[in-house]
């Protein structure tokens, strides 16, 4: 009885000490994610940066059928879900091509070499993209054009044609994120038993039978890991990639105005705080039911690659 | 049969090599079209356009930013220090995160840590984030408003969590417990030193969070003086307003500017210390990013 009071006072000193040594943590996920959790309030109102909160008009469900009627949200919807879709196939599908090669292809120089050159990148902000998009497409003076004109070609104008902008953005996507995605493919492909392959090769399987029956297979459940989780944040969308490629160019809104830059846009030059709300509560919670939706699936078929 | 095999290997290491080589080249040829582009004559590229090549090789638009470096390094130092300061505080506090939230005898860890997990699945959105920065705290256009959002994720706090319960034996934090050391001074004295590589890959996160970070400017710093070194390229190449205010500022010496050409050398300066930092700190990315994915 009475070593079991110590232990339990000397338990209660070990959770002060343990909280006191997560305050700061604490205090950071109050401060900044669970209070603004209530400003979904804002979402409902014609806001005013003088009435605050509870000061601004209530306008109900006005800021969503906004939304809804104009267009706006069925445009932003269908360009962030494509373009995540087009992200997660191609960006997968190149990752494991890449991890695959940099795995068996011989020479330890070249293998580290090119290995750092796909991964550089990831390294550099979105800022660079914006200096390097305008270096290449720039109407007056950019690489393209010029290359073009050095032809005889006339020029392109890249900024008043939406035609070529999808294909543009899921390169620079794949461009910054290849290089990080085949890492993580890589640490799984050097995790697989090297008997593996040594008795394949025994049984007279080459290079081309190996990567296809035993690497292949066992990557899937990498795979599927990352694919579930990118499912999930289908509606996050990549605003510093679209907003630094595109930034505010509205000719091309059509095919690049995702969620998040119309949530930007809306807050920063339009300075339409409830509309620009009501989109970022419309991602969150819609967001939020297909990541249960899809969690609540997964683990009922295979809860084995349960997100949480 | 074997002569095949032999065939197959050798094809197999062509494709390999080529398509890797290729990829390679297209990952680092937009940083040698910035590099060329800002080695060449402006007048050259405001008549012809950009070529991949140099046209006529010149410094001109480096010694005219060198020439009037203040704003720059301004920007320098504001990102510096952002990053220092933004780093340090981070480690300290989600290393601490991650000691408590590792230790089995802690009954409230799983609650927390799903708790710091529920905020990546479901939030306010920007806009009560927004306004909790500015109005509620006040930061606006303050140097704390670009450096404190940003000090802990979820991610590095798991990532952390990870990389002490794989380093930490948990019979000798028992042991140090049972000779009467506190917590805290278990933290302190035997954790830390058991995860040099740890803080070495979440500092250097951290870091290149910071140096890349042009947004939380861009939202909430207006005095120029205050813009982070992403920002000030941003908007210099928006609309060269920054480096026209800095040569009014030294009117003395009548310049022409290289407009053209020094957007580029800007975007030089602003990228080379990662470049030049890259060799060396790889391997500790490569380690968080394969850790992080696995248990992430």
């Amino acid at each position: 009885m009475k070593t079991n009071n110590r232990r339990r006072r000397l338990a209660d000193r070990h959770y002060l000490v343990y909280y006191l040594m997560l305050l700061p943590t604490i205090v950071f996920f109050v401060v900044f994610n669970y209070i603004p959790m209530t400003g979904i309030y804002y979402a409902f109102t014609k806001f005013s940066f003088t009435g605050g909160l509870f000061g601004s008009q209530f306008v109900g469900l006005d800021n969503f059928k906004y939304l809804f009627k104009s267009g706006i949200l069925f445009r932003i919807t269908r360009n962030t879900i494509l373009y995540n879709i087009a992200f997660i196939l191609i960006g997968n599908f190149a990752q494991i091509v890449l991890a695959v090669l940099i795995s068996r292809v011989m020479g330890k120089l070249f293998k580290r070499i090119t290995q750092s050159m796909l991964l550089l990148p990831y390294f550099v902000s979105f800022v660079i993209l914006r200096v390097l998009v305008y270096n290449l497409f720039n109407y007056e003076i950019g690489l393209v054009n010029s290359t073009f004109a050095s032809m005889g070609i006339a020029p392109y104008d890249f900024y008043n044609k939406t035609a070529l902008w999808p294909f543009i953005i899921i390169f620079f996507y794949l461009w910054k994120s290849v290089g990080y995605g085949s890492v993580i493919y890589l640490a799984s492909i050097t995790g697989i038993d090297p008997e593996l392959y040594e008795s394949a090769s025994i049984d007279g399987a080459g290079v081309f039978k190996q990567i296809l029956y035993i690497t292949l297979p066992l990557l899937k459940a990498t795979f599927i890991t990352l694919f579930l989780f990118s499912l999930g944040s289908i509606l996050k969308g990549q605003f510093e990639l679209f907003y630094q490629l595109v930034g505010s160019n509205g000719n091309l809104f059509t095919v690049t105005d995702i969620i998040d830059t119309f949530v930007f846009r809306s807050l920063t030059t339009d300075f339409d705080i409830g509309r620009s709300s009501a989109a970022g509560v419309y991602q969150s919670v819609f967001g939020f039911i297909l990541i249960m939706t899809v969690n609540t699936i997964i683990k009922r078929k295979n809860p084995e690659y349960a997100l949480f | 049969m074997k002569i095949k095999r032999g065939r197959e290997t050798v094809v197999f290491q062509i494709i390999a090599m080529v398509v890797l080589a290729v990829c390679a080249l297209i990952s680092v040829l937009p940083f040698l079209i910035i590099i060329s582009g800002s080695l060449s004559n402006n007048e050259l590229i405001s008549r012809e356009g950009y070529s991949i090549l140099p046209k006529q090789l010149t410094p001109q638009a480096y010694t005219t930013i060198l020439r009037i470096p203040e704003s720059l390094l301004t920007a320098y130092r504001v990102t510096i220090v952002n990053t220092l300061v933004g780093s340090l505080t981070g480690l300290i506090c989600m290393s601490m995160a991650g000691y408590v939230l590792s230790r089995k005898n802690f009954r409230h860890r799983n609650i927390i840590s799903f708790l710091i997990y529920f905020t990546t699945i479901f939030g306010g959105g920007l806009v009560p984030w927004y306004i909790m920065i500015s109005n509620t705290l006040h930061l606006k256009d303050s140097l704390l408003a670009i450096c404190l959002p940003l000090i802990m994720s979820p991610f590095m706090i798991i990532l952390m969590r990870t990389f002490i319960s794989n380093n930490v034996p948990d019979s000798l934090v028992e042991s140090c417990r049972i000779d009467g050391a506190g917590e805290f001074s278990i933290y302190l004295h035997i954790v830390l030193p058991l995860i040099p590589s740890g803080l070495a890959t979440i500092g250097l996160f951290l870091g290149l969070m910071y140096w890349n970070d042009w947004y939380m400017s861009s939202m909430f710093i207006s005095t120029p003086a205050k813009f982070e070194l992403q920002f000030y390229l941003y908007n210099m190449l928006s609309g060269f307003e920054a480096f026209k205010q800095m040569n009014t500022a030294s009117v003395t010496e009548s310049v022409s500017i290289p407009s053209e050409t020094v957007k580029l050398a800007m975007a030089v300066f602003v990228t080379g210390p990662i470049i030049l930092l890259y060799p060396f700190v790889q391997r500790f990315f490569i380690s968080g990013i394969t850790i992080g994915a696995v248990k992430g």
